[in-house]
């Protein structure tokens, strides 16, 4: 599934732009950096309510199609214009975490 | 849900109380950050979280939560930890499932999040 | 009923483990006095949050007072050092100054007293360096009561 039919599904507001035509492999869900370094996968989409600076380049390094924000959690400029810079998708739901995932991960198997 | 419905749906194990495998728990929230479970609104009862460290079980309790699922086979290193838990009546379980999936499973099982009710779109 | 006063200390110890202990009683007490579900959550919730600052950052620990009246709680948190350097910036969301070692746990998100004033119906702090901290937050009881 492409990332922009993801965020026209969920309704996701986009903060920065990137490559929205990139397949989405899968999502990954966690607010620990350390996790994400470990565990996500390259094509990875990140759920998360961390908007720390760092969350772009570790978004970079994994390979990920993009960062969703959860619960309406505005990043800073800087990281909104870091996102820019390297070319990372960054959304936000206005959902709680629990949510995005369980909508994500319908529409992902419906696309099964 | 049942927590050993649950317990079924993502393959978790039960690490303390299995006698409340009959409990039903209605809400759920996901969070790995402790500020995060402090500063949420409305009330979960299941907390789903990658953090195994002592303090979760202590913000689970005075948030009112009845039951943490750990993901990605995570548990609590420490014995009084679980025993503390287990004291306030506070289930934990594992699961090696990753949070997204045993989210996603719940999900679509019927499990919600409060705060969901208490959502204003500007 | 009259006003209850309640006090604990935390003890500085240099990890975090033992975080949420006091916070737990105080709840514990709570509920005992039969104080309503959503007072205790905010009380319970404000505590804790001082518990954590007092362990991370009070070089001497601190001590937590509460006070229940039939119409409000009020808690009381002091320490005596080493005080805020810069109160305007601790009260912004986000803002840090947790040591590394806190922020690798996923702790020291800068939440804290913002989360505090935001459960409180009053909030009032002082900070002096070198002399310590001092915080005030009510909680009214019966606020929706018609």
């Amino acid at each position: 599934m492409r990332l922009k039919d993801i965020i026209e599904g969920l309704g996701l507001k986009v903060l920065a732009q990137g490559d929205v035509d990139r397949e989405v492999n899968w999502a990954y869900t966690s607010d620990l950096l350390s996790d994400v370094m470990a565990g996500a996968q390259p094509g990875d989409l990140w759920l998360t309510i961390q908007k720390h600076m760092n969350i772009v380049a570790v978004a970079k390094l994994k390979d990920l199609t993009g960062i969703v924000l959860a619960k309406g959690i505005r990043p800073s400029e800087e990281v909104v214009a870091k996102a820019e810079k390297e070319g990372i998708p960054l959304l936000i739901s206005e959902y709680p975490l629990f949510e995005v995932c369980g909508r994500l991960y319908e529409l992902l198997k419906e696309e099964g | 849900m049942k927590l050993k419905e649950i317990a079924e749906l993502v393959d978790a194990e039960f690490l303390n109380l299995p006698e409340k495998a009959d409990e039903e728990v209605h809400t759920a929230c996901a969070a790995d950050l402790l500020s995060d479970v402090l500063a949420m609104r409305g009330e979960a009862a299941l907390l789903i979280t990658g953090e195994a460290a002592p303090q979760v079980v202590r913000v689970a309790g005075v948030m009112n939560m009845r039951a943490i699922l750990y993901v990605r086979g995570k548990k609590p290193q420490r014995k009084d930890i679980v025993k503390w838990a287990t004291q306030r009546g506070i289930v934990l379980l594992s699961t090696p499932l990753s949070t997204f999936e045993t989210c996603g499973r719940l999900y679509v099982k019927g499990m919600r999040c409060s705060e969901s009710s208490e959502i204003e779109f500007a | 009923m009259e006003r209850q006063v309640f006090s604990y200390s935390v003890v500085r110890t240099g990890s975090l483990d033992d975080v949420g202990l006091v916070s737990t009683e105080i709840k514990k007490k709570l509920e005992e006095l039969g104080v309503e579900r959503n007072i205790v959550r905010r009380v319970s919730i404000i505590c804790f949050e001082a518990e954590m600052n007092l362990s991370l950052y009070a070089e001497r620990g601190g001590n937590i007072f509460v006070a229940v009246e039939p119409d409000k709680v009020d808690i009381y948190v002091e320490d005596d050092g080493p005080g805020i350097e810069d109160l305007e910036k601790a009260m912004q969301p986000g803002y840090s100054t947790a040591p590394l070692w806190v922020h690798e746990l996923g702790f020291g998100a800068g939440m804290g007293l913002p989360n505090i004033e935001k459960n409180s119906d009053v909030f009032e702090i002082t900070s002096e360096l070198g002399k310590g901290t001092k915080i005030h937050s009510a909680v009214f009881r019966n606020k929706d009561a018609a």
